[in-house]
């Protein structure tokens, strides 16, 4: 089994990635959750996580390319430890999410898709996450904050800072 | 299917039921534009060209994702659709740079025809277009960005008609791009299908862009030089100072046995007829021992005068002869007779890559056994035994992986490497790399040395239960294996077999005689026939030294004098140099090869790509081979041979049949500039007026090729159109076979490598260099 | 935690249970969740199908296609395995109430996807779920788990011989995946290009086997409409548009959330009575009704029945019931071009009138929205989006082009008053990052 090989992965992902493969009647089709899981772990789908996700499902990198490069939730580069992503489709736009995003940006000092230099918070401007009926609203991870107002957003991100956000894994 | 009965722009149409639209409608006339469809690769309906209306339909649909069903009315060009494809247009011109100018596709531009047809004249954006700096991928395949359009064709004919999967899309919407499987480059076979394949001119070729603008050239379809597997490739040739160049191979011309498919030898290995090592004068070793130029006839009286000595001083049993795989079937024949007539002697040989001789004697009598190149893309069942196609015959490789996609045919491989063609495969089995007699006595049904297990039996009960099958087989097989298996073939049902040899026309050279103990047509030399009658009585009857036997001959300084027709075998052999001391050797080569460098006079021969005449690819396919370059300063073997032959006191009439007493050139010599001289000829076949009017004109050996070798008559009017004939392989002559020696040494060239010939192709090392993982260079380097 | 809210005219069906703890599956027994799944066992899969048939349930996800016709379709016998498969990929700007059904009535997705399968003869449901849903895939997952410990999935379901598993995951940011074909294609792990059709999933779809796809309110309805019948359900609504729907009301009103309204219920009363009228008092200007594909309604066109035939008599759609309100403040090409901007970021790019379509409509509405655009730029716009319409692969490029035609037409004025450098009349930001990249 895989386990007992090399991994990149923690144990319990390499585990977990293991049972994935076998739950549907193709090992290809836990191509996107795999990515997603390791992306949550190592931070990003760096070229070693390509390599070892195109082992384990037995198909080809360049595969594994054209399928990651294809969503957009899905990095090649580093984020930030808390990726801010700020909705500023229609239902936001209506109730003023360019103005968190500019909060946003000043607030952290960066734009759209940069990370801080301390590493803690990157920045998204984001399409539609779903939150419409409680717009505006911003995801820190793929926790959901909605009804923003600027006091809001700085309070959400001041408890990540004091590392009392949520984490929803 | 049964036939179904529909109506296109107002025309009652039939096709069977389950055809696409868009094919049914380009057969009957109606061409429907399109970017991503492609017969044969899967379906996309990306590009949105080729809608059209279908009544009670209420969107417009797709003709190439639409079977024709019964009763449909279809409009293909209603004001509706036209003005969509104009739109469509308008949307990829947004983006897609102007530079039809200097673009290698200017002239030949699908997106350029279509928007001349639909007309997006206007532009409607004031945007900057999107603009990113051209990529080089490999040493062959280039990629411009903007040009591309989108419509997958390269992605698919590398994955499902190449199975590489090298190219792949990335990202999404108008970020999408091709790209390739190595981040920035591709690890590929090299096959230039992508270029071929494209539509547009994002995907070009490194030996042709920026070279020539395509109404610049002249198109002449020929034989590739390379493989055995004798694709048709049309080769863009154009006017220079010493004569024509070729600029560009590919396959614009899909009517030849490869279909769709050329290899990178195909398509761009032609380069080494613009080698500058090119030799253009005939060289003379001097008194200081240097080989200097001389003039022509200073050349050939020389040469003519050194074998006349050794064959009337030591006799033709002193006189050697070594003939070519990549000398046309005119020639090779030619050269024979100028051996067994002139020279006296049996002595001829040439580097043999197949057992072809033993392969005709088990199929004599058996008509229509012999399978063509293209039988391979629709047989419902094959068995390879031995042999790399992907490597050694990629054409043959493309038509089995076609047909197993395209009618799930049943591959069967039985092999004693790991073979890419496994992939295809319904069975396999790994044999012993000496096991190849016992599996075919295993096969037919003789258990005993063969370690057997389940796994092959069933592959063997179900290679049985075939009721058509292709058994083709490498050079494994030899001699009574090749007996064996075809015996095993015949007691099937219906059976046809292949045997692959290495070299474009390795197959001719047998089939013409280049062999110490057979005449053309496997006639033994001991019973002439028809040869003596023709020839005169003073053939000699017994076999003849085989090729290594001239060498130790030469060793033992009984070999007076020995004449290398395009072959090197010096290299190929590992002959040591002084080995020749005491031989007046007489070489015709492009190049100062490792033979030639040992020669005591050197024609500088024109190549492949150079003449004209016929060739015999390793099935038995009979091709045309067309005159596209030419170079000032060589000469074809041909003429090369009648002149020796004349200059050594033979009358040029008894070597080639031509004229009535008319003296005339119609052609021979003017290459690309001669297709009115070629439609002649083409007028003189159908009419059965065959005036031959130079002793230069391989046409005139060819009408008593097909008199004398009776496999060789076929029918002329369709070869000389240049399409495909298959040779009458139940004809052949020969009453030995299996128990000759084979002196078979496979050539082991892989899709890098072309023997000498590879040597000289500045591309082919090229890739060679810089591909790492795919193929294992040839052992050592001939002809 | 996304607010609930509550209005009289509601016929609470599918949201019965929203807020009433359901995702403890015992919570959910009580509230007679699975009994709709046993009566399915016991009564077989001709009587389901009948009983969908009845309710004029038609999806949810905005096509409106009668679900017992779409599972009537399916193979009764086929040689590879069938597969139910739940679309919670939703992407539609404007449209929240799967979030919903996700947060607060897990449990009413797998029964409902167990009836489906029930109904065809599958053994394996899945549910995908839009990538940024992590939270609720963490609560699928554990009603799921849930279910298997109470032996409701897996081998047996409720002793009855019949297994049915399920396997929940989600996507990873496309809005194309919501295609139900495309849908498939994630599933399978490549990228989510939408497929040739025909064959249509119900023949060929997943694994290649026949499956059903519902969106996840078409799903999570039918255990109500098993348990209160067809007819009654069917009556609920308006002509052949059977039940309830639930309605996401956002942008400029003053209690913006998710309703659940019988289909038919007027336009107007939803926005001015329902989620309380225009924010701050102020006037209508127009409404997207149907998420942001649907063609937008002016101030004077809102007097119609919101279901799928009467949305269709208005020239517009009843989508996937995100109705977004926009008042007397929004420039129109803003609000035209953040809808293009989004359908250019999510085109997948397979084919070309909508890759290049999308891509050329939003650098010229953002020009336009600049100032950096002539008289001939509105119509070329329009003729853009025109020339897009019905031609591309599938629906996304429809789902560009419909809004923009909408827009152009019907605040032409608005698109003038922004040629030949005047800019924005609104003031509005000018310079927005114009690329979601």
């Amino acid at each position: 089994m895989a386990t007992e090989k090399k991994t990149i992965f923690s144990p319990e992902l390499a585990a977990r990635f293991d049972k994935l493969v076998t739950l549907y009647p193709v090992r290809r089709s836990a191509l996107v959750p795999m990515l997603l899981y390791a992306q949550d772990e190592v931070g990003y789908i760096s070229a070693a996580v390509v390599a070892e996700i195109a082992e384990r499902i037995g198909i080809r990198e360049n595969d594994v390319h054209s399928v990651l490069s294809y969503y957009s939730m899905l990095r090649t580069k580093p984020a930030g430890k808390y990726n801010v992503q700020v909705c500023t489709n229609i239902s936001c736009m209506l109730r003023d999410g360019y103005g968190i995003l500019d909060h946003c940006k000043k607030r952290l000092a960066i734009g759209h898709k940069e990370v801080t230099p301390d590493g803690l918070f990157s920045l998204e401007e984001v399409e539609c996450i779903g939150a419409c009926c409680w717009a505006p609203a911003m995801q820190v991870n793929y926790d959901f904050y909605d009804e923003l107002t600027p006091e809001k957003v700085d309070q959400v991100l001041d408890d990540y800072k004091a590392g009392r956000g949520k984490e929803t894994e | 299917m049964a036939d179904v009965t529909f109506t296109v722009d107002g025309k009652k149409l039939t096709a069977p039921a389950g055809t696409l639209l868009i094919d049914a409608c380009k057969a009957a006339g109606i061409e429907i534009p399109a970017f991503c469809y492609y017969p044969g690769l899967s379906l996309q309906g990306a590009c949105r060209m080729c809608m059209v209306r279908l009544e009670k339909v209420p969107k417009l649909q797709t003709a190439c994702t639409t079977p024709v069903a019964e009763g449909m009315v279809v409009h293909t060009e209603t004001e509706e659709i036209t003005q969509g494809r104009k739109a469509t247009l308008q949307l990829l011109l947004g983006n897609h740079p102007l530079d039809c100018p200097v673009c290698d596709k200017g002239g030949e531009c699908e997106l350029q025809d279509m928007t001349f047809k639909y007309g997006a004249g206007e532009s409607m954006y004031v945007e900057t277009k999107n603009h990113r700096e051209e990529q080089q991928w490999s040493p062959v395949v280039y990629f411009d960005r903007p040009r591309c359009i989108l419509c997958y064709r390269c992605v698919r004919v590398c994955g499902e008609g190449m199975d590489v999967w090298a190219l792949g899309v990335e990202n999404r919407g108008s970020s999408s791009v091709i790209a390739p499987n190595g981040g920035d480059h591709l690890d590929c076979e090299e096959c230039g299908m992508c270029i071929d394949i494209c539509p547009v001119g994002a995907l070009t070729s490194d030996t042709y862009r920026y070279q020539t603008r395509p109404w610049e050239m002249n198109h002449v379809g020929t034989v590739c030089a390379h493989c055995g597997d004798g694709c048709k490739t049309t080769l863009g040739v154009r006017t220079t100072a010493d004569g024509s160049e070729i600029i560009r191979g590919n396959n614009r011309d899909k009517s030849g046995i490869n279909g769709d498919f050329l290899c990178i030898k195909g398509r761009y290995a032609f380069d080494f007829a613009n080698h500058a090592e090119r030799l253009t004068k005939p060289l003379v070793r001097q008194a200081d021992g240097k080989l200097a130029p001389v003039s022509w006839e200073e050349a050939l009286d020389f040469a003519a005068q050194g074998l006349r000595e050794a064959r009337d001083a030591k006799g033709g049993k002193a006189v050697g002869v070594i003939g070519s795989n990549r000398t046309t079937n005119e020639e090779n024949y030619l050269l024979q007779k100028f051996a067994r007539t002139v020279l006296g002697t049996n002595n001829i040989d040439h580097h043999r890559t197949a057992d072809y001789a033993a392969f005709a004697a088990v199929l004599k009598g058996n008509s229509g056994r012999e399978a063509s190149l293209r039988d391979f893309a629709t047989a419902p069942a094959i068995l390879l035994l031995g042999n790399d196609p992907t490597e050694q015959h990629p054409a043959l490789a493309w038509q089995i992986r076609t047909n197993v996609r395209l009618n799930k045919a049943r591959l069967y491989v039985a092999n004693h490497e790991d073979i890419k063609l496994r992939q295809q495969a319904k069975a396999a089995v790994t044999l012993p790399q000496t096991g190849y007699a016992q599996f075919v006595e295993y096969l037919a049904g003789k258990d005993g040395e063969f370690k057997s297990d389940d796994a092959t039996a069933a592959f063997r009960d179900a290679v049985k239960k075939e009721e058509r099958l292709l058994i083709v087989f490498g050079s494994e097989l030899r001699g009574r294996e090749i007996q064996s298996l075809v015996e095993f073939g015949l007691s099937l049902p219906d059976v046809k077999f292949a045997c692959l040899g290495d070299y474009a026309n390795s197959r001719g050279a047998a089939d013409m005689g280049l062999l110490p103990d057979l005449l053309p047509g496997y006639v033994p030399v001991g019973k002439a026939g028809q040869f003596a009658g023709e020839y005169g009585s003073s053939l000699p009857a017994e076999p003849g030294l085989d090729l290594v036997q001239m060498f130790d001959a030469a060793g033992r300084g009984e070999l007076a004098a020995l004449y290398v027709v395009g072959a090197n075998p010096v290299a190929r052999y590992g002959v040591d140099a002084a080995t020749l001391k005491n031989t007046f050797l007489v070489v015709q080569d492009m190049f100062l090869t490792e033979t030639a460098v040992l020669a005591d006079v050197v024609f500088p021969a024109a190549n492949f790509y150079e003449k004209s005449g016929t060739a015999t690819n390793t099935y038995g396919d009979l091709q045309l081979v067309k005159k596209a370059a030419d170079k000032s300063g060589v000469r074809a073997d041909f003429e090369l041979i009648v002149r020796l032959a004349e200059k050594m006191g033979a009358s040029p009439k008894s070597m080639v049949p031509f004229g009535r007493g008319v003296r005339a050139d119609i052609g021979q010599t003017r290459g690309a500039q001669s297709g009115e001289a070629d439609r002649h000829a083409v007028w003189l076949a159908a009419n059965d007026l065959e005036l031959k009017l130079s002793p230069f004109d391989p046409f005139a050996i060819f009408d008593e090729i097909q008199r004398l070798v009776p496999a060789y008559n076929v029918p002329r009017l369709n070869l000389l159109a240049g399409n495909d004939e298959h040779v009458k392989s139940e004809l052949a002559q020969i009453d030995t076979g299996a128990t000759r020696r084979d002196m078979v040494l496979p050539a082991n060239d892989g899709l890098y490598t072309s023997g000498t010939l590879g040597n000289y192709s500045a591309k082919l090392k090229e890739v060679l260099a810089s591909n790492t993982t795919v193929t294992k260079p040839a052992e050592t380097a001939a002809d | 935690m996304p607010r609930l809210v509550s209005h009289p005219d509601e016929v609470k069906i599918v949201s019965r249970r929203f807020g009433q703890g359901a995702t403890d599956i015992d919570k959910y027994i009580e509230l007679d969740g699975y009994k709709a799944a046993q009566t399915a066992i016991e009564k077989g899969p001709e009587w389901i199908i009948q009983v969908m048939k009845a309710s004029g349930l038609r999806g949810r996800g905005g096509a409106g296609f009668p679900t017992g016709l779409k599972w009537s379709f399916v193979p009764k016998q086929s040689e590879r395995p069938k597969y139910v498969l739940v679309n919670g990929d939703e992407s539609e700007p404007g449209t929240c109430k799967d979030h919903l059904i996700f947060l607060y009535d897990p449990h009413a997705v797998i029964e409902g996807a167990m009836i489906a399968g029930l109904a065809i003869g599958s053994k394996q449901g899945f549910i995908y779920l839009r990538g940024e849903y992590r939270y609720l895939l963490k609560i699928m997952e554990k009603a799921v788990s849930d279910a298997y410990a109470k032996g409701f999935l897996g081998k047996n379901i409720f002793g009855s011989g019949i297994d049915f598993d399920v396997v929940t995951q989600t996507g990873a940011g496309a809005y194309e995946v919501g295609e139900e074909s495309a849908l498939m294609e994630s599933l399978e792990g490549k990228r989510g290009v939408p497929r040739i059709k025909p064959p249509f999933p119900a023949v060929v779809g997943l694994y290649g086997g026949p499956t059903v796809i519902n969106n996840a309110e078409t799903i999570a309805s039918v255990p109500h409409i098993l348990m209160m019948g067809g007819e009654a359900y069917a009556k609920v609504g308006s002509e052949r548009n059977g039940g309830t729907r639930l309605f996401g009301i956002s942008g400029h009103v003053e209690k913006p959330g998710v309703y659940e309204l019988p289909m038919g219920y007027n336009l107007k009363k939803a926005i001015y009575e329902v989620a309380g009228g225009i924010r701050g008092g102020k006037n209508l200007k127009a409404v997207v009704p149907g998420g942001s594909s649907t063609t937008v309604l002016t101030a004077d066109e809102i007097e119609v029945g919101l279901d799928f035939d009467q949305m269709g008599k208005a020239g517009t759609m009843l989508g996937s019931g995100g109705i977004v309100v926009l008042d007397e403040t929004v420039c129109m090409v803003e609000f035209a071009l953040r809808t293009i901007q989004f359908y250019q970021h999510e085109s997948c790019g397979w084919c070309i009138p909508c890759r290049e379509g999308t891509d050329w409509l939003k650098k010229s509405i953002g020009r336009l929205h600049a100032g950096g655009a002539v008289d001939k730029d509105i119509d070329n716009i329009r003729y853009l989006a025109e020339n897009m319409l019905g031609r591309t692969f599938c629906p996304l490029g429809d789902a560009a082009a419909m809004p923009t035609i909408g827009f152009v037409k019907k605040f032409r004025k608005e698109f003038e008053d922004h040629l030949n450098g005047k800019g924005c009349p609104y003031g509005h930001a000018q310079e927005r990052e114009a690329a979601l990249v």
